[in-house]
């Protein structure tokens, strides 16, 4: 036969036999998948970043097929326009969430809350946490070495050398939580995101008495209640010599923000209320109690 | 010479700064700190109250549970705060804070210089008495004696290891114990033998210690301690290492975590320890002073204290000359020692010596990338692979760190130690191993409940 | 009070090993085997060795910089050593230009693709003379070029090409006439190769140095050159034995780039398995591909290819050589 035509032949055969065994293997093997995981997992935005709780999007969008009641999941990426077509393509209902942003609770910069000692070690937050309370005296203050901003998977986070503190875009923040996680030191929340970014805080987390912190910080909370007076909503607790402010109840009204005696209470992209007449004698009560 | 069998590294052991100074009796301080927790295991409860009048010798912390150790006065005088401070790290935790009036001693102690050798108490007896005085391993670990000598049900110790080895490089303190305390050290093997129920002891001493090996062996002839050997080791870090010193001794090797030293019939208590344990069984003398080396090249005298705890370290610094310029100031020496940052702490009972290094010796090089030359691979004496344990807790795979055994890693620091690249090995390892155990925990704790 | 408090981990110290010191262990072990061939072949084996090494520093620093945009790491002397171990693998009279492609090969595609040093899977340099070899073969293999005549003419492992069975089953060695070799001729350089590969004994000196500092461990050299030793010793047993019985295992060690392979591109740190077992393998994988590939290979010499399969095995023998835990049997 020519040879030509011998091997046309063979290889022929040979494909049409494998072509029909992988057939059949394709039917037996076959996973039965649901084509909406598909559509939902488009509709998200992909960055697999686990904010959900799930390993990646893909795993996300499985819930959110599979399960009937979705109010328990929501993509902090997408946000809560993404999540209604998605619920709405499903045909099912979602929770309204509002949106939220990551805030740092630490105010001690390098002026205020200087070094004390030189710290020479791995530079991250995880490894200084392992032995020793960080290079100021503060023991629940940022350690400024990054651990978050190596987190953040959306640029969001960056180190101001000037401070040595952590900033956090509140633009790029997507409120996943991967920074919340990472931080060894508990400093930050995801709180309500109000619009124009403005925001009220205490931007302190010591646990320590008045009098130990500030030896310290000089931007430190103290615990002496006066914001917790002054708030008209309830929304301050003041609890281990430490304020705060809680975001479902706080309305903005910035009547907290005069009254702290050391700048602990932070006020964001917002006025200050004008002071009253009576600020300078506020001002020397609080000498008065930091004295004690 | 024996030594234990994988790993290890020779650093310079500059034991020769201090190892001439005789133990010293410092003079009493003016005030004293007692942290709650000097001991691996639950924080004791203080129990007495500022004002508050106290005895050389009283407990003034209870221990809570079984693995706990009581904290006794080393001063006699007023509770003037019981309140949170600082320790070495800065980390604020409950002490008592005693100021001194003059040194009355209760009067159950036996203050006699004389040596008291015979023990006639049963192991139990023995191991109360122990308890009482709140001993726990003056080597550095902390870990309650009382719990090591009570051999679990189904298990036998069949040899008391004594670890007089003091690998880690500047620290003379038990070398001096073993000089000047040798009658101690021995009779508390002794004791320690009785309570466990063993008739052999071996004391294990490094070969750079020559003087000490022959003195205890002298000593051992003329009065005639019987069962007790001692046996020269070949100088190499980490030899004091628990597992590494019962694989030197006995060549048994204790098998990996959870398993404990008794699993192959070892007991092991450091030479410091057996004089507290001499002083507490004989003379019923709790644990309230310690021996420590105060030592540095750069120190203008260097000295061996027998100092009581809650001492402030600054007044041990201040009395060696701190040099100006960088300095690092570390609980222990330079291997495992802990970097400390607030000198207002007080001595506490497992901080064997103060070192200081200066300048060069203490700043850290330059990290480079890893060129997997494998020499961590080669000094790790767990038989672990530090590069990658290293990686792993660095990206967070903690499952992964777990299959790569990260929890028998010992935090001897061999790896950063040789690391050509100066890569922080261990800094992260720790991480790593901190993680793992708490995943470990977990784990075993959700499996019990089910 | 000036004193400023520092802060750290333990441990505190460090023995004071540095990587910029390993390879300056390993320059200067390769320095007595380039003066000895400077010596037999002549001054172009030093300008081969400045442009390959030239070339490597170069690259190294231009691609770290403008490429991968990160501090220069010329520094750490890594690409000193690549340029020489390149140059060793060439023969003397090669031109210029292509000592220079040899060298952006190694650094550019060897080395900085992956990431630098200790992150490439090949060993650089010989990932370089690979693809020289592939890429000008001709000139890879001219032994004549600026060379004394004593030396010139083929290198004695073509002559070993063309091993066969005779009609019995038994081996025949191609046209290699072992009476007429002067071994001691060899050991001492006179013999026809790459410009690194001829000093033997000088070779040889420059591993003892580098065991003695303890830079490499006799584990891999000892595991090549012993499996090729057993190899040609049974090789020359089914031939006939005899005399040819230490004459073939001897020829296979001096010949071709055998001690150059086995003391120094062998125990590169990166490309080789991290423990004492997994060298071993790893060595003797080295040793049996190398034999293969000589008696019965396309090429005359397998060191270079035996080397370059087995850094692809690296990581499978790491996975699988891990260290014995303390505590286990």
């Amino acid at each position: 036969m020519n040879p030509l035509i011998l091997t046309v032949l063979t290889l022929g055969v040979l494909g049409v036999l494998l072509a029909v065994v992988l057939y059949f293997v394709a039917q037996k093997f076959k996973v039965e998948e649901d084509p909406r995981i598909d559509e939902v997992e488009k509709m998200l935005p992909g960055a697999n970043c686990g904010g959900c709780g799930f390993a990646g999007c893909r795993a996300m969008s499985e819930a959110l097929v599979k399960n009937d009641n979705i109010d328990s999941l929501f993509c902090p990426v997408a946000g809560g326009e993404v999540m209604k077509s998605i619920a709405g393509y499903l045909g099912k209902s979602a929770a309204e969430k509002a949106p939220m942003v990551a805030t740092m609770r630490c105010g001690g910069t390098c002026q205020k809350r200087p070094k004390v000692n030189h710290y020479d070690g791995a530079l991250s937050c995880a490894v200084v946490n392992t032995f020793y309370i960080g290079e100021s005296g503060c023991a629940f203050g940022c350690i400024g070495y990054g651990d978050c901003v190596q987190a953040c998977k959306f640029g969001a986070m960056s180190l101001n050398p000037e401070t040595g503190l952590v900033e956090i875009d509140p633009d790029k923040c997507t409120a996943c939580g991967a920074c919340v996680k990472t931080c060894p030191k508990a400093l930050i929340e995801l709180r309500k995101k109000w619009p124009k970014n403005r925001a009220v805080y205490v931007a302190c987390r010591s646990k320590n008495r008045g009098s130990v912190v500030m030896k310290v910080c000089k931007a430190g909370c103290i615990g002496c209640g006066k914001c917790a007076k002054a708030c008209p909503f309830g929304a301050i607790t003041i609890d281990s010599y430490l304020a705060y402010i809680n975001p479902d109840k706080c309305k903005l009204c910035r009547k907290c923000v005069n009254e702290c005696p050391t700048g602990a209470i932070v006020l964001k992209n917002m006025e200050p209320l004008p002071k009253e007449p009576a600020a300078p004698k506020a001002v020397e009560s609080k000498s008065e109690t930091a004295n004690k | 010479m024996r030594t234990f069998p994988i790993g290890g590294i020779h650093p310079h052991d500059n034991k020769e700064w201090s190892k001439d100074k005789a133990i010293e009796v410092l003079e009493l301080p003016d005030e004293v700190k007692l942290p709650m927790v000097q001991h691996i295991g639950a924080p004791a409860t203080p129990i007495v109250q500022k004002g508050d009048k106290v005895l050389v010798g009283q407990v003034v912390g209870q221990s809570v549970g079984f693995v706990s150790a009581n904290i006794h006065s080393p001063v006699s005088g007023t509770v003037t705060n019981v309140d949170m401070f600082p320790n070495g790290q800065g980390q604020r935790r409950m002490m008592v804070v005693i100021k001194r009036e003059g040194d009355e001693w209760l009067e159950t102690i036996d203050r006699t210089p004389d040596h008291k050798r015979e023990c006639k108490l049963e192991p139990k007896e023995i191991i109360a008495k122990i308890k009482d005085a709140g001993i726990v391993g003056l080597g550095g670990a902390q870990f309650p004696t009382h719990v090591k000598l009570s051999i679990p049900d189904g298990q036998k110790a069949e040899v008391v290891v004594i670890n007089g080895v003091e690998c880690e490089p500047y620290l003379t303190s038990d070398y001096r114990t073993m000089l000047e305390r040798a009658e101690m050290v021995l009779t508390g093997t002794e004791i320690v033998m009785r309570a466990v129920g063993v008739e052999r002891a071996v004391i294990g001493v490094e070969n750079n210690k020559p003087d000490a090996i022959k003195h205890l062996r002298e000593v051992i002839a003329r009065d005639g301690y019987r069962g007790i050997e001692v046996m020269p080791l070949k100088m190499r870090y980490p030899q004091g290492g628990e597992k590494q010193l019962i694989a030197a001794v006995t060549g048994r090797q204790v098998p990996p975590p959870p398993a404990l030293p008794i699993s192959v019939g070892a007991v092991v208590c450091n030479v410091s320890t057996c004089v507290a344990i001499y002083e507490a069984v004989q003379k019923n003398k709790p644990l309230i002073e310690r021996v420590v080396t105060v030592t540095g090249k750069h120190l203008k005298t260097t000295h061996n204290y027998l100092a009581r705890f809650g001492t402030s370290v600054s007044r041990l610094f201040e009395l060696a000359g701190i040099p100006e310029g960088d300095v690092k100031l570390l609980n222990g020496g330079p291997m495992m020692g802990r970097s400390v940052v607030d000198i207002t702490a007080p001595l506490i009972k497992g901080c064997s010596g103060l070192t200081v290094i200066t300048g060069e010796e203490a700043a850290r090089g330059k990290e480079l990338s890893c060129i997997k030359c494998g020499k961590c691979v080669e000094v790790c004496p767990m038989g672990l692979e530090p590069y990658i344990l290293s990686k792993l807790a660095k990206l967070q795979k903690w499952d992964m760190a777990e299959e790569h055994n990260t929890v028998d890693c010992i935090e001897c620091g061999c790896c950063s130690y040789t690391c050509p690249s100066y890569l922080p090995l261990l800094d992260y390892i720790r991480i790593g191993k901190q993680t793992v155990s708490t995943i470990v925990r977990a784990r075993a704790a959700a499996n019990n409940k089910r | 009070m000036a004193t400023r408090l520092f802060a750290a981990p333990s441990p505190h110290i460090h023995g004071g090993e540095k990587t910029r010191r390993i390879m300056l262990d390993v320059i200067l072990a390769l320095v007595p085997a380039l003066a000895v061939s400077t010596y037999i072949m002549g001054w172009r084996v030093l300008l081969v060795t400045a442009v390959a090494v030239a070339g490597c520093v170069v690259f190294e620093y231009l691609i770290g910089r403008i490429l991968l945009k990160r501090g220069s790491t010329i520094g750490d002397l890594s690409a000193i050593v690549t340029g020489m171990l390149l140059a060793f693998n060439l023969p003397v009279g090669i031109p210029w230009w292509i000592v220079l492609v040899g060298a952006l090969v190694a650094i550019g595609i060897g080395k900085m693709t992956f990431g630098g040093l200790g992150c490439n899977p090949f060993n650089p340099a010989l990932t370089g003379r690979i693809f020289l070899l592939i890429a000008y073969p001709v000139q890879m293999t001219d032994w004549t070029t600026n060379v004394p005549d004593a030396l010139s003419g083929s290198t004695m492992l073509a002559d070993v090409k063309g091993s066969t069975y005779d009609a019995a089953g038994n081996i025949v060695l191609g046209n290699l006439n072992l009476d007429n070799i002067d071994f001691m001729g060899m050991f001492g350089g006179h013999m026809n190769g790459s410009l690194g590969e001829i000093a033997s004994l000088a070779l040889v000196l420059g591993a003892l140095y580098l065991l003695w500092r303890k830079v490499i461990s006799w584990h891999i050299p000892v595991a090549v050159l012993g499996t090729m030793v057993v190899f040609a010793l049974c090789v020359a047993l089914s031939v006939g034995g005899g005399a040819l019985c230490y004459q073939l295992p001897l020829f296979h060690i001096l010949a071709g780039g055998a001690l150059l392979g086995a003391l120094f591109m062998a125990t590169d740190y990166s490309t080789s398995p991290m423990t004492h077992k997994g060298m071993l393998i790893y060595g003797v994988g080295i040793g049996l591909l190398t034999m293969i590939i000589r008696l019965w290979g396309a090429y005359p010499e397998g060191m270079s290819f035996a080397i370059f399969i087995m850094n692809a095995a690296t990581p499978l023998i790491n996975k699988y050589c891990r260290p014995k835990r303390f505590g286990t049997k």
